[in-house]
C-alpha cells in the first residue's frame, strides 16, 4: 500500500477484523497489525496459514464462517493494495501526532530480531482483546499450572495438550469450551470447579432469553462434556495445587455462597496439568496514555468508556471488543462494525450500502452487552476468595512477593495496587503487574474497579529500537543486527514513569 | 518433522508451533528458574502476557517461548538466568 492509511486497526481479533473489513468495504485505506503469526486473535487463533494441514484445530472453533467471510474480505481488498496486514508486529505504544495518531511497533517476525515500524493515520481503532483474569492460590505458580487461556492456546495455536489429566478452575463459561476442547484432543479433564452456581443466571432471564446463540453455543460445550464424562462442578474451587517440578495434584473445596471453603469438603485429586481462569482483564495499554476516559464495567474491572457507537473520548480514537467491556467475540464482531461506521461517518465517507444500518447494529450490541453483564453478575470474584492464600503464597510471580508481604503493606496503609507496589515490588517485574494487578486491587482496594498502571511502553522493546527512533523514524525501517541491540532487560528497565512517577530502572 | 536445538539437544517440532508448544509436546513445562526463590516456571499465560517462559534464542535473552515460532537450525538455552 502506497498511499498513506485513513486508519490503523490494532488487534486482528474478532473485533479488529470486523472493524478492518468495514472500514475497507467503505473506502478506506487499512493498516492492520497485530502480534500472531495470523488474523484471528485469541478466540480465533489458528495455527499459521503453512502449517494448517499438520496441525488440525478446525473443530475446536466456534464461529468459523464469520472468520472465514472475514478473512476473504481482507483478501480481497489486501489483493487490490487497499490493505496493509502487519502480521508479527507488536505495538508498544501509541501518540498524538499532529491532527492523527502514530503507532510504534516493533516488527518482530524474524524474532529475536526486531526492527521499528511507525504507522500514522488520522483515526485509530485499538481492538486489543483482554487476557485471563488470575487469582493467586498456594501452588499457582508451580510447572504445569497454566491459565486456562494458555490451555486453549498451546491446543488452538500449536495442537499441543499441556497434560493428560487435567483439573479447571475459576470462574465463567469460558472455562467450558477450554474443558471440550482438551477433552476432544484425548485428555482426561478431571473436573471442570467452577465458583459460581448455574441458578445466579436466573437472576437475569431476560438477557438470557434474548440471546439463544449463547444457549446454543453452551449446549454444545454441555454436550461435549457429557461424552466425555467430564464433571462440572459448581460453586467449588482449586483453592491449591501441590508438587515439586511439576504440578502433581490439587485440592478442590466446595464453597460457601461468599467463595469461602466449606471446612470438611477439601479432596485431593492428582493431575498433571491445571488451568485457571476468573474471567479476563481488558488489555487497555495503548489506550490509558492517550487519555481516554475509563468507566467501571460489571465484572469489576475499569474499561474504555465509549459513546453509542465507539467513539472514546479521545476524537478520532476508536476502540471495539473486550477493551470496552468483556463480552465475548460474537459482540466483539458487532461493536468492530459499529466503530468502523464511525470512522466512516467521521472520516466523511458514506458507509456502503451493502452494510448492516446502524440502528440494527446498536440493537444487537445493546442485547449482547446485556448479555455480558448478567455473565459479569453470574461469574463474580468471589469475595472470600483470599482465605485460600497463606502467607507464604507467592501473588506476584515474576518479583515473588508473597500474600504476607501483600497483607503487611495494607496493614502499613497502602490502600491501592500503586502503594502496594511501591512498598513490597508486586507489579514491577517481567509482566509489570498484569497478572498479579487484580488480585493485589481485590486485596486492597476491593468495592473499586481495577484500574490497570499506566504502561507507557506497552511491551519490551530493545533499546537498539529506541534508538532508532531518535534517528527520525521511517517506514519501516532498515533491519538491524540482533548483536546491536541491547537486552531486552536492560530496555524494559527503561521503560518511561509509571504512575507514581517513578521509573521502574530505579528499582530492578 | 524439523528441529530446533534446545540446550545442546535436539527438538522436533511441528512447522507452525511456537517455542513454547515444541517444549510442551515434548513434555516440558519449566524451563527457567526464578531470581529469589529459584523455582521452576515456564509456561503460564501461554499469550505473551506474564513473561514467565522467558529463555534465549539464537543468543538474544529474554525471548517469550509462547510467542516466537520455532524455525528449523533455531538455537534454545535455558536455564541460564533469563530474568536477569
Amino acid at each position: 500500500m502506497n498511499e498513506p492509511a485513513d486508519l490503523v486497526v490494532v488487534g486482528a481479533g474478532p473485533a479488529g477484523l470486523a472493524a478492518t473489513a468495514t472500514a475497507l468495504s467503505g473506502g478506506l485505506r487499512v493498516v492492520l497489525v497485530d502480534s500472531g503469526t495470523t488474523v484471528g486473535g485469541q478466540y480465533w487463533r489458528h495455527p499459521p496459514e503453512h502449517a494448517r494441514a499438520a496441525i488440525a484445530t478446525g473443530d475446536l472453533h466456534h464461529g468459523l464462517r464469520t472468520y472465514r467471510a472475514l478473512c476473504r474480505a481482507l483478501a480481497a481488498h489486501r489483493a487490490a493494495g487497499r490493505l496493509d496486514l502487519l502480521l508479527g508486529h507488536h505495538a508498544w505504544s501509541a501518540v498524538r501526532e499532529g491532527d492523527g495518531f502514530a503507532v510504534h511497533a516493533v516488527d518482530r517476525r524474524d524474532a529475536p530480531r526486531e526492527t521499528t515500524v511507525v504507522l500514522r493515520a488520522p483515526r485509530l481503532l485499538v481492538a486489543t482483546g483482554a487476557y485471563d483474569r488470575q487469582l493467586p492460590f498456594p501452588g499457582w505458580d508451580l510447572p504445569g499450572v497454566l491459565t486456562a487461556g494458555g490451555l486453549q492456546a498451546l491446543l488452538k495455536g500449536g495442537g499441543v495438550a499441556a497434560g493428560s489429566r487435567v483439573a479447571l478452575g475459576g470462574t465463567g463459561p469460558f472455562l467450558l469450551p477450554v474443558a471440550a476442547g482438551l477433552a476432544a484432543r484425548g485428555v482426561e479433564v478431571v473436573a471442570v470447579c467452577e465458583a459460581a452456581h448455574p441458578r445466579a443466571w436466573l437472576r437475569h432471564p431476560v438477557p438470557l432469553l434474548r440471546n439463544p446463540g449463547k444457549w446454543a453455543e453452551g449446549a454444545g460445550y454441555a454436550a461435549t462434556l457429557a461424552r466425555h464424562r467430564v464433571p462440572v462442578r459448581p460453586r467449588t474451587a482449586i483453592v491449591a495445587a501441590e508438587g515439586g517440578a511439576r504440578v502433581s495434584a490439587v485440592r478442590i473445596a466446595s464453597l460457601a455462597p461468599d467463595g469461602s471453603p466449606r471446612p470438611g469438603t477439601e479432596r485431593r485429586v492428582e493431575v498433571d496439568a491445571v488451568g485457571v481462569g476468573w474471567g479476563f482483564t481488558p488489555q487497555l495499554d495503548l489506550l490509558v496514555p492517550l487519555g481516554c476516559a475509563l468507566t467501571e464495567s460489571a465484572d469489576g474491572n475499569a474499561v474504555a468508556a465509549v459513546d453509542a457507537d465507539q467513539r472514546t473520548t479521545v476524537p478520532g480514537l476508536y476502540t471495539a471488543g473486550e477493551t470496552c467491556g468483556v463480552g465475548g467475540a460474537a459482540l466483539a464482531v458487532n461493536e468492530g462494525r459499529l466503530a468502523a461506521r464511525s470512522v466512516l461517518a467521521d472520516s466523511g465517507t458514506d458507509p456502503a450500502p451493502a452494510n448492516r444500518p446502524p440502528t440494527a447494529l446498536r440493537s444487537a450490541v445493546a442485547r449482547q452487552r446485556a448479555f455480558a453483564r448478567a455473565m459479569a453478575l453470574a461469574h463474580p470474584v468471589p469475595p472470600a476468595w483470599p482465605e485460600w492464600l497463606t502467607d507464604g503464597t507467592v501473588v506476584c510471580r515474576c518479583e515473588e512477593v508473597t500474600a504476607g508481604a501483600v497483607r503487611a503493606a495494607r496493614a502499613d496503609g497502602a490502600h491501592d495496587h500503586r502503594q502496594v507496589k511501591q512498598l513490597t515490588r508486586a507489579g514491577m517485574g517481567w509482566c509489570q503487574g498484569r497478572m498479579c494487578g487484580p488480585a493485589v486491587h481485590c486485596l486492597t482496594a476491593r468495592g473499586r474497579a481495577y484500574e490497570p498502571a499506566e504502561r507507557l511502553v506497552a511491551t519490551p522493546v530493545t533499546l537498539g529500537a529506541l534508538a532508532d527512533l531518535d534517528e527520525g523514524p521511517q517506514t519501516p525501517q532498515t533491519p538491524q543486527s540482533p548483536r546491536a541491540a541491547q537486552s531486552p532487560r536492560a530496555a524494559q528497565a527503561q521503560q518511561a514513569p509509571t504512575d507514581n512517577g517513578h521509573t521502574d530502572k530505579e528499582c530492578s | 518433522m524439523s528441529e530446533i536445538t534446545v540446550d545442546g539437544e535436539p527438538l522436533p517440532f511441528v512447522e507452525g508451533q511456537t517455542v513454547a508448544a515444541a517444549l510442551v509436546a515434548a513434555g516440558r513445562v519449566a524451563w527457567r528458574s526464578t531470581r529469589v526463590g529459584h523455582r521452576p516456571r515456564g509456561v503460564f499465560c501461554g499469550i505473551g502476557v506474564c513473561f514467565d517462559c522467558l529463555l534465549t534464542i539464537d543468543g538474544t535473552g529474554g525471548q517469550r517461548a509462547c510467542l516466537v515460532p520455532a524455525r528449523p537450525g533455531m538455537t534454545v538455552t535455558t536455564r541460564e538466568d533469563d530474568d536477569e
